[in-house]
This record gives structure tokens, C-alpha cells and sequence, in this order.
């Protein structure tokens, strides 16, 4: 019972949390929030890699892999993408007018 | 006091992980977010190989390495104006690994299976397969491999709505069918889900993809939530909600710029699109009047003391972002206060008209959103618009009725001239005539909008664009 109970209090407590600073975020950066949040929900390798902390069957075994490098594609092409976005925004706004 | 030491320690990387998306608040942190959430990606990896171990090494090692190299040999390569495309393809990645670890995890026969985790498993696995597929579709459409229009089934609804039913059968039955592993059930259980997500996603439109993409966004971090409840991870768990936070604050806020209630996007009460039938009506204007044409527009540019350009997705498509920043940077340099107003739903995801701009090293201070954009074209000279449609329609204040009536527009209509660089005067994506092409002060430069503004930088440069500007109507203007 206390795992149920901590188990939403860890749902609710991170979705209020990520929605009140999320909300604060200007539209300028949508897309590589969106890119690197994209980053996040690929947090799920952690399921995949659990999956091979008990004994398996060769089945098993292989849907694990495909789970790991399907996660690790998302994970890593996530925050990969969203850093060279970032990259671009970095041209100071004080640079002045003209160039 | 281990069982406390462990909590402590999963909070301290949740924190770390919100700690990264606080940054996001700041143009000039983001940067540092990113990479912050990154490093507490890799603290939860090592935190679970240290807690559980791994079996299998090289297994492990092997998926990791190929999808590790995969994805970043795809994400530095990718082009900016794909990046819609290429996110939405991430998230069905994402769908996939979810699915595939509450399937394995609903199958695990050693029985340690909690009612809490059975449950929160077989939604993990629904969510996560639909997310996939309608991911998937959402991709294609985003990368012009499917045609972006929306495809509508006979009794589309009546067909997502039975899915849905034989889903709660299927749990049903997984729920109370004999023996411990109905894998069978769980199977057909995932095919009927990724057949939902599939036919949910088809029905689309292409201007409708902000909305779908933020969405998924929110379904793929609720699926890998749901997976953590299954498996009892609390760092699973708690990623995934802040995840389907964002996404559902980012699709909130599209509906909003549309004006346009979740359901009304998803399920649109009249299926009928307009034909877009309009190549009769406006035939591709001949090149002397496109001539006649582009010398109007390089004298209300010349002329102008301030300019909006408005871009949209036909930008994208035509690559132009680099000749747009430079056109606007060239007439700023001769004094004129030249700024880029962003529709929140222009282009295919929110905020890629930013992205774009950014690519081009547009400076950030001359964009500005449509509640400041507004007030200002009445004192606006000239109106650019680079492959904007829907969301310059006047139709969506005038005429009733139509797709796009009621929501909110950049009112390029008020500005004393209009040059609109679009590909065609055909309506947009909502099938809507667009009245703003026949306005008398519009200029239709008609193609593609890379080599139109090719042709008016080039026009400008030629008639020497010195400053030319009337000094009373600088006076009107604020700063």
C-alpha cells in the first residue's frame, strides 16, 4: 500500500512540478523543449535495462535489445539535436543592429 | 535506512533532471539545461546498473552502442527544416521501448507482479504502442513521405471507437484469463493499440501537426511513466509525468493559438475539406506581370519605414530562412525598423519558425509574438509574408463557418502594403480561400519564396537601395 501511495506522490508531485516550471518557458524555445523533454521520455532504457537484471529466455533477450536501442537512439539523438539547436539561439541579442 | 538512502538518491536525480528543464526559462541557459538533463540521464543509467547489474554485458553493450551511434550519427546530421520530422520520429522510438518493457514486464512469470503494476503495465503497453505508430504517421507527414492531407476512413470515429472497445476487452481478458503469461492476448493487445494510433494519426492534417506532435509528446512521457509505476521505478516514474506535463502544457497552448478545443483538432465535426481546386481561379501569373509585380514590392520596400515579415511554413519548405534574415537585415541596415512577427502555430511544430530564424542568425529582439504583432500593422508600411497562409486569412475574422473562423490571425491586412512571397495563391492547409490576395494594396510575388526573395534582394541591391525614406513618416512611428 505505502508503494501505491508513493508511487503517486512521485506521479503527482513531478507533474505539478514539471508543469509549473514548463509553463514559464517563452515560445522562443518550444521546439528545443519539446526536442529534450523528447530527450527525457526516453528514461524508459532504465525499464530496458532492467530487463536483463533477471534471467531470460533468448526471446526475451531480444526484445530487450530492441528496447535498449530504441531508447538509447531516442536519449542520445534527443539531447544531441537539442544541444545544436541551442547552439543557434546562442548569437547574443546584444550583438547591436546591422550584422 | 538503505530503503531512505535510495529515496533520497532518486529525488536528488529528479531534481537534477528539473533542474535542467528550470533552465529552459532562459534564453541563455538553455544550453546548460540541456546538458544538465543529459548528465542526469547518465547518473539514473549507472544508478540502475549499480542497483541491479546487468546479466548480459555485452548484449547490453552492443544495443547500447548501436543505438547510442545511430542516434547521434542521424541527430547531427538532420537539417534544421527537418527537425519536426525527425522529433516526431524519436518519439515513436521512444513508444517502441515502452511498449516493448511493459510486455516483458506483464510476461515476467516469477509472479511478483503487483495488481497496481499489472494495471499500469497493460496502459505503458497501449500508450506506448499507439504513441509509436501514430508517431510514426506523424513522422511521414512531417517529412513529405505521406501526403500531409488529412485521410479521412468512412465512420472514422465509429472505427477508433471500436478499437478502443476491443482494448478493453483485450484487458479484460488479460486481466482474468487462465495461467499467468496470456502473451497471446497481450500480443493482439499491442497490434490493436499501434492499428489505433495508426488511424487515430492519419486523420491529420498538416496544419493540425503542432497540435498531433505536441500530443505525442505528452503520450510518450505518460507511457514511460506508466512503465516506471509497472516495473516500480521511481526515477521511471517521474520522468515520464514531468515529460507529460510539457507535453500537455505545449498542446494546450496550440489549441489556444488556434482557438480550437483538443477534440474539435482530433475530431473535426465536418470531415469535408474544401477541394483545393484553386488552380483555375488563380492561374500562375505570367512573368511580365510578376515583373511589374516585384518592381511594386522594391518600391514599397524602398519606401517603408517599418516592415513585418511574417513567415510560415512555406519558409521551411522553400529553405528560404537565410535570404529572409538577410533581406531583413539589409533593410534594417538603411534605417528601417524591420521586425519578424510569429504566429504561435506557423510552421509544424511549436516554436520552428524560432529555430529557423535562429539557424539564419536573425536577432532575437526583432521577434515578436501575435499579441504585440498585432497593435502594430496599422502602422505597419509593408507586410512581408514568406509562405504564410492560414494564419494571415482575414477569413478567420470575417466569414463564419469556415475551418479557421475565430481563430486568431496576424492582421497583415491593416498594413498599408502586403508582399506576399508564397509558392501559390491556392488556399492553405485549412482549404480556405485566403481574401488577403485579392486585397488592392497586396503585392503577389508567386513562387518559390528562396528564389523570389533572391530576385527582390537582388532588385534592391540593383536600384541601390540607399535610405530613402520619407522624414514625416518617421515621426509617426515610435522609436
Amino acid at each position: 500500500m505505502s508503494d501505491l501511495l508513493i508511487m503517486l506522490a512521485v506521479l503527482i508531485g513531478s507533474f505539478g512540478a514539471g508543469y509549473a516550471l514548463i509553463s514559464k518557458v517563452p515560445t522562443m524555445l518550444h521546439t528545443p523543449l519539446m526536442s529534450m523533454t523528447n530527450a527525457i521520455s526516453a528514461v524508459t532504457i532504465l525499464g530496458a535495462l532492467l530487463l536483463f537484471a533477471s534471467e531470460t529466455s533468448p526471446t526475451g533477450k531480444l526484445i530487450g535489445m530492441v528496447a535498449l536501442l530504441a531508447a538509447a537512439f531516442n536519449v542520445v539523438g534527443g539531447f544531441v539535436m537539442t544541444d545544436r539547436m541551442l547552439k543557434l539561439f546562442k548569437h547574443p541579442p546584444r550583438r547591436g543592429t546591422g550584422e | 535506512m538503505t530503503n531512505f538512502l535510495n529515496v533520497l538518491l532518486d529525488l536528488s536525480v529528479v531534481a537534477l533532471f528539473l533542474g535542467g528543464v528550470a533552465q529552459f526559462r532562459n534564453l541563455r541557459r538553455a544550453r546548460f539545461g540541456n546538458l544538465t538533463a543529459a548528465f542526469a540521464l547518465i547518473c539514473s543509467v549507472l544508478l540502475v546498473l549499480y542497483r541491479h547489474g546487468v546479466l548480459d554485458p555485452a548484449y547490453v553493450a552492443i544495443a547500447l552502442l548501436a543505438g547510442c551511434s545511430l542516434g547521434w550519427w542521424i541527430a547531427a546530421r538532420v537539417n534544421m527544416v527537418q527537425i519536426p520530422a525527425m522529433v516526431a520520429f524519436q518519439h515513436g522510438a521512444g513508444g517502441i521501448a515502452a511498449f516493448l518493457v511493459a510486455y516483458r514486464e506483464l510476461t515476467r512469470t516469477d509472479g511478483s507482479l503487483t495488481a497496481l503494476g499489472a494495471w499500469s503495465g497493460h496502459l505503458g503497453l497501449i500508450i506506448g504502442a499507439a504513441t509509436f505508430s501514430g508517431s510514426m504517421i506523424a513522422s511521414g507527414k512531417l517529412a513529405n513521405r505521406i501526403r500531409q492531407t488529412p485521410v479521412v476512413l468512412t465512420a472514422h470515429n465509429v472505427i477508433l471507437v471500436a478499437l478502443l472497445g476491443l482494448i478493453g476487452v483485450l484487458c479484460l481478458l488479460a486481466a482474468f484469463a487462465p495461467g499467468s503469461a496470456p502473451e497471446t492476448i497481450l500480443v493482439f493487445l499491442m497490434l490493436v493499440s499501434i492499428l489505433l494510433g495508426g488511424i487515430f494519426a492519419v486523420r491529420i492534417g498538416g496544419a493540425d501537426m503542432p497540435v498531433l506532435i505536441s500530443f505525442l509528446n505528452a503520450t510518450a512521457g505518460l507511457a514511460a511513466a506508466f512503465c516506471g509505476v509497472s516495473i516500480g521505478n521511481r526515477l521511471l516514474a517521474a520522468c515520464g509525468a514531468t515529460v507529460a506535463a510539457s507535453g500537455s502544457i505545449l498542446t494546450h497552448q496550440m489549441c489556444l493559438a488556434m482557438n480550437r478545443p483538443l477534440a474539435r483538432v482530433f475530431f473535426p465535426r465536418s470531415t469535408k475539406h474544401p477541394e483545393r481546386n484553386a488552380t483555375e481561379d488563380t492561374p500562375s501569373l505570367p512573368a511580365a506581370a510578376h515583373d511589374s509585380q516585384l518592381s511594386a514590392a522594391v518600391r514599397a520596400a524602398k519606401q517603408a519605414a517599418t516592415i513585418m515579415i511574417i513567415p510560415g511554413y512555406g519558409m521551411a519548405q522553400a529553405q528560404a530562412q537565410f535570404e529572409t534574415v538577410w533581406l531583413a537585415n539589409r533593410l534594417r541596415e538603411v534605417g528601417k525598423q524591420v521586425r519578424f512577427a510569429i504566429h504561435p502555430i506557423a510552421g509544424r511544430m511549436p516554436g520552428h519558425m524560432h529555430v529557423l530564424l535562429a539557424e539564419a542568425e536573425a536577432d532575437p529582439d526583432m521577434l515578436v509574438d501575435i499579441r504585440d504583432a498585432n497593435p502594430e500593422f496599422q502602422r505597419t508600411d509593408v507586410a512581408v509574408i514568406v509562405g504564410a497562409c492560414d494564419v494571415v486569412n482575414p477569413a478567420a475574422i470575417g466569414a463564419p463557418g469556415t475551418p479557421i473562423s475565430g481563430m486568431p490571425i496576424l492582421k497583415a491586412h491593416e498594413a498599408h502594403h502586403i508582399i506576399v512571397c508564397n509558392l501559390d495563391g491556392r488556399p492553405g492547409y485549412s482549404g480556405v480561400e485566403n481574401s488577403l490576395y485579392a486585397a488592392p494594396n497586396a503585392i503577389l510575388l508567386f513562387g518559390d519564396a528562396r528564389a523570389t526573395l533572391q530576385r527582390l534582394i537582388g532588385r534592391l541591391a540593383a536600384e541601390n537601395a540607399a535610405p530613402i525614406m520619407q522624414p514625416e513618416s518617421m515621426t509617426i512611428h515610435r522609436r
